[in-house]
C-alpha cells in the first residue's frame, strides 16, 4: 500500500521520532498490526467465575463479549449480531443463558452459537444457523489472566509470555495463599497517545519527581521504601516487548522475608489479623496487602503493577483510556482486602494522590511533542551500562529505559509485518 | 426544634463557596472529627468501606488532600483547577434536633489547561448538630458519570 508511514524510519536503538504520538496513519497501522495480531488481555478469571458469567470489553477498538459457557470454557466473541451488526449486549457484566439481539431477536448461546432466529421461514431455507455464530477470537489463559487475539495463527500464549511467566506467578502471590480476585476499578482517560502510558509503567525515573505530593502524604518508613531510584533494583527485558522493573527487591517474592519487621503503617492491621490467624499467616497477609515490589509490563495493553492491574485502551491517536483494577484475596480477611482498597484509593484513580500527576505528565508529553518537527524522544537512559544476564535478558539499573526500548523493539517487529499476515 | 432546611442549605452552600474559592483549611472545619467525604463509583452502594471508591476520606485523608492541593508539589494541582458549582433541588429527607439528611443536585464546571469539564452529581449529606453548631458528618458525591471514564480531578468535588 502507498502512503503508509515507515515505522523503521521513526525508531532508533536509543530514540524515537516525536511524531509516533500523533501520526493518525501510524495509529491506524497500530490498531491493525498490534491490536489485531498480538495477544490482548481481556479479563481476569475472577471477572467471570461461574458458568453463564460474562463481561463486555474491547480488543483494540473492537467491542467483545467475554463469556464462560456451561462447561466452564471461556469465549471471546465480537459483540456484533451476524444479521445487521447491532451489539447483542450492552451490560458491563452479568449472568445469562443467551445473548439476544434487541433488533430482530436473533439469539446466541454463551459459546456464540446462533440458537434462534424469529420467523425463520422468511428465509425459505437460505439461512444456515450453523454458519452464523458470533465471531470468535482465539482465547488462552495463564494464571488467571485471560487473553484474546484476532490472529488464529498467533504463537501460543505460553510462548508469547515466555520469560514473563515467572513474574506473573510472583505477582499472584498477593493472594497470600488465596486466589487473586479483582475488586473494582478506576477508569479514566488522558488526552495523549497510548504509548506514553506504555512507557510509564517501567519508568522509575519519574517517581520522586512526579509523585512528590504522594510521598509527602505517607510516613517516613514508606517514603524510604519508595526511595528506589538509586537503589539496588533493575529493569529487565523479558522478550516480546515485555519487561519488568524491580523497584523494591525485598518485595519481589512475597513468600520470603516473612520474619522482616511489619511496617508501622500495617501494625494496626496486623494486630487485628492476629485475633484470627497464626503469626506466620498474619505476616504473609500483611506482606500481600503491601503489594509486590515490581511493575511487570506485558506488551501491549496490560501491566501487573505493584498491587493492581493497569489496562490501557487506545481511543484515538491522541486519547487513551486507562483502567486501574484493584485486586485482593478471594476468600481472604475482609479487613485485609479493605486495607488494599484504601491503599488503591490513596494513589490510584482520577482522585488519587498519584494518578492525576501521572496523567498531567503524559498530557504534557503529548502537547510538547507537537512542538517542532523531526525532534527525537530520548530512550537512552541506562543504555551505557546495560548488560545481558546468563539467560540472555538485557538488564540495567532501576531507572533505565530498558523496558521502553524492549517495548519499542516489539512495536517495530509488529509494525513491520505485512498487514493481514 | 428540628434542624431547618434553611440551616442545612446555609451550611452546604458555605461549603460549596469555600471549595470554589480554595478556602480548603476552613473547609476542613465544617466536618465532624468522625465525618466522611465519599465519592463512590457504584451508584447503588451504601457500605462504602467494603468497595472501591474514588475517594473515601476520613479526617486524616481530608487533611492530606488539602495539603496536597495547596503544596504546589503536585503538577496536576499547581495550580488546582478552577471550579464553579451550583447547588439546587434541595430536599430534606429526615430531620431531628440532633441530625438531618439532605439531598440536592450539584452542577460543577471545571477549567484546567484550557479545557472545560462538566460534572453533574447528586449530593447526599448527613449533618449533625454539635456544640460548635451544625457540622457535616457525611457527604456523598454521586457523580452522574461515576461508572464511566473520568479525567483527573485535582480539586474537591
Amino acid at each position: 500500500m502507498q502512503g503508509l508511514p515507515d515505522p523503521k524510519s521513526l525508531l532508533d536503538d536509543d530514540r524515537a521520532d516525536g511524531s509516533i504520538y500523533s501520526n493518525p496513519d501510524l495509529y491506524d497501522m497500530e490498531m491493525d498490526r498490534i491490536f489485531m495480531h498480538n495477544w490482548i488481555w481481556v479479563a481476569h478469571r475472577s471477572d467471570l467465575p461461574a458458568p453463564g458469567d460474562f463481561i463486555t470489553t474491547f480488543v483494540g477498538s473492537h467491542p467483545v463479549i467475554v463469556s464462560r459457557d456451561r462447561k466452564g470454557v471461556v469465549h471471546v466473541m465480537l459483540n456484533r449480531c451476524r444479521h445487521r451488526a447491532a451489539t447483542v449486549c450492552e451490560l458491563k457484566h452479568g449472568k445469562t443463558a443467551s445473548f439476544v439481539c434487541p433488533y430482530h431477536g436473533w439469539a446466541y448461546g454463551l459459546d456464540g452459537a446462533l440458537r434462534g432466529v424469529p420467523h425463520q421461514e422468511g428465509y425459505t431455507g437460505q439461512l444456515d444457523k450453523s454458519k452464523l455464530p458470533l465471531i470468535s477470537l482465539k482465547v488462552e489463559e495463564y494464571n488467571g489472566l485471560i487473553f484474546a487475539s484476532f490472529d488464529k495463527d498467533i504463537m501460543s500464549l505460553d510462548e508469547w509470555l515466555g520469560r514473563a511467566k515467572p513474574w506473573i506467578d510472583l505477582f499472584m502471590k498477593q493472594g497470600a495463599g488465596w486466589p487473586v480476585k479483582t475488586m473494582g476499578e478506576h477508569k479514566f482517560t488522558f488526552p495523549g497517545n497510548w504509548k506514553i502510558q506504555l512507557e510509564n509503567t517501567t519508568d522509575a525515573y519519574h517517581f520522586p519527581i512526579v509523585h512528590k505530593s504522594f510521598l509527602d502524604s505517607v510516613d517516613a518508613e514508606t517514603q524510604n521504601t519508595f526511595d528506589f531510584v538509586e537503589g539496588a533494583g533493575f529493569v529487565e527485558d523479558l522478550g516480546h516487548g515485555h519487561s519488568v522493573m524491580v523497584m523494591i527487591p525485598e518485595l519481589v517474592d512475597l513468600d520470603e522475608g516473612l520474619d522482616a519487621p511489619i511496617p508501622e503503617r500495617f501494625a494496626e492491621l496486623a494486630a487485628e489479623l492476629a485475633k484470627d490467624y497464626p503469626d506466620e499467616q498474619v505476616r504473609k497477609i500483611v506482606r500481600a496487602v503491601g503489594g509486590s515490589g515490581f511493575n511487570l509490563n506485558l506488551f501491549p495493553n496490560l501491566a501487573c503493577s505493584m498491587a493492581f492491574f493497569r489496562v490501557l485502551r487506545p481511543l484515538s491517536v491522541t486519547e487513551t483510556e486507562i483502567r486501574h483494577i484493584a485486586i485482593g484475596m478471594d476468600g481472604g480477611p475482609d479487613i485485609a482486602n479493605e486495607a488494599r482498597l484504601r491503599l488503591h484509593e490513596h494513589f490510584q484513580g482520577p482522585m488519587g494522590f498519584g494518578t492525576p500527576d501521572d496523567a498531567e505528565a503524559w498530557d504534557r508529553v503529548q502537547r510538547g511533542s507537537l512542538a517542532g518537527k523531526d525532534i527525537s524522544i530520548l530512550l537512552n537512559r541506562g543504555l551505557g551500562h546495560e548488560a545481558r544476564r546468563e539467560d540472555g535478558n538485557l538488564f540495567s539499573d532501576v531507572s533505565a529505559e530498558t523496558g521502553m526500548r524492549a517495548a519499542y523493539r516489539q512495536w517495530l517487529i509488529a509494525m513491520s509485518e505485512e498487514a493481514g499476515a | 426544634m428540628s434542624i431547618t432546611l434553611q440551616d442545612a442549605i446555609s451550611l452546604i452552600t458555605l461549603e460549596a463557596d469555600m471549595l470554589d474559592h480554595g478556602d480548603f483549611h476552613d473547609w476542613l472545619k465544617l466536618y465532624t472529627p468522625e465525618g466522611r467525604y465519599v465519592v463512590p463509583i457504584d451508584p447503588d452502594v451504601e457500605d462504602f468501606e467494603k468497595v472501591l471508591n474514588y475517594a473515601y476520606d476520613d479526617a486524616e485523608m481530608r487533611e492530606k488532600r488539602v495539603v496536597r492541593l495547596l503544596s504546589g508539589r503536585s503538577i496536576s494541582a499547581a495550580p488546582p483547577a478552577r471550579t464553579v458549582r451550583l447547588l439546587s433541588r434541595y430536599r430534606m429527607l429526615e430531620s431531628s434536633d440532633t441530625h438531618c439528611t439532605l439531598r440536592c443536585a450539584q452542577m460543577l464546571q471545571e477549567l484546567r489547561q484550557g479545557r472545560v469539564h462538566d460534572y453533574a452529581a447528586n449530593l447526599n449529606y448527613r449533618l449533625e448538630m454539635t456544640e460548635d453548631g451544625l457540622k457535616i458528618a457525611l457527604k456523598v458525591v454521586r457523580l452522574l458519570i461515576s461508572t464511566e471514564a473520568l479525567t483527573a480531578v485535582s480539586y474537591i468535588l
